[in-house]
């Protein structure tokens, strides 16, 4: 029994490296075959928006600034711009949240008047501001990625929750309950 | 029918793919002072491009990586440290922003592993050593 014990030791040691070896390969193929996140989230969750001031970017509806967003009422910023096609294809769901009672304010990325007049006559426009943003610098202060996004920001102009991509149908609800939730 | 719908493709593509604006005072122009835009470059070879991701902002066409590169000189022009303005762009983004690792509390075992299996093998090679010679 004193003589089999550490021989038996020596063989476990023996195929200690090729174990090793195995749960490295498994690791290394759940990290490759693990369907990959490419959404950057936003670090400024509970964070406020910074000072800025964005003039209209549509003829006929005011710019946006940081004071109408800290007006004490809960809104979704959405961040768009007319030459961005999933932004047309989440305009449904903009005008639902508009009838729901969400105030939902724009900020165009890098876009023209005429152009962004096109777009709002042919999807129709739930937007009750829109600022041009024509450098992507609100885009960059609040964390945003890309095109078509969207923030809930509470009545003090804290962000309080992110969407990234297209508002799509079934997530409508979800939206409404953070502005909801925002305003409370 | 058909070529209306050809005609329509070939006009609507270039709406589809970028915006008509044009690129942001910085994003393709160097900085006037040499030592500055040297700077510059080294920031912006380290920082992902947030839509082509595997890309740095040095690197990518993609219009919000001009924007950025415009940013990124611009801030370097006022004077600001390029470190500062990496850190900016993590309090927004996050690490995946930045090529350049940083230890923190989930990467120290990254940068803590050398340093352990070099201090194994250094004990491991004495003992033997010492063996040898005994």
């Amino acid at each position: 029994m004193t003589a089999a014990t550490p021989q038996a030791t020596a063989r476990w040691h023996l195929w200690l490296p090729l174990v090793l070896f195995g749960a490295f390969v498994v690791l290394l193929l759940y990290g490759l075959l693990r369907p990959a996140d490419r959404d950057i989230k936003s670090a400024m969750i509970g964070k406020p928006l910074p000072q800025f001031a964005l003039r209209p970017a549509a003829e006929g509806l005011p710019g946006l600034s940081f004071a109408d967003m800290a007006d004490g009422k809960p809104k979704l910023l959405n961040i768009f711009a007319s030459w961005c096609v999933p932004c047309a294809a989440e305009a449904p769901q903009l005008a639902q949240l508009r009838a729901s009672g969400v105030e939902v304010v724009g900020v165009a990325i890098r876009d023209k008047p005429d152009d962004l007049k096109r777009f709002l006559t042919r999807n129709g426009n739930p937007y009750s501001r829109i600022g041009a943003d024509d450098a992507s610098a609100i885009q960059f202060e609040i964390g945003s990625s890309g095109v078509p996004e969207s923030f809930v920001i509470d009545g003090k102009g804290i962000i309080r929750y992110q969407h990234i991509g297209d508002i799509r149908a079934d997530q409508v609800a979800t939206i409404v309950t953070k502005v909801r939730e925002a305003g409370q | 029918m058909k070529r209306a719908l050809l005609i329509l493709a070939l006009v609507a593509a270039p709406a589809l793919a970028d915006d008509s604006m044009p690129a942001a005072p910085y994003a393709y122009v160097q900085l006037e002072n040499p030592a500055q835009e040297a700077k510059a470059k080294a920031l912006m070879e380290t920082i992902r491009c947030l839509q082509c991701q595997g890309q740095s902002i040095a690197d990518s066409d993609a219009q919000i990586a001009g924007d950025l590169r415009s940013q990124v000189r611009i801030r370097i022009k006022n004077g600001e440290d390029p470190e500062a303005i990496r850190s900016w762009l993590v309090d927004r983004y996050g690490d995946y922003v930045s090529f350049a690792p940083r230890v923190n509390s989930l990467t120290w075992p990254l940068f803590a592993a050398p340093l352990a299996l070099i201090g194994l093998a250094f004990v491991l090679l004495r003992r033997r050593f010492a063996k040898g010679g005994a």
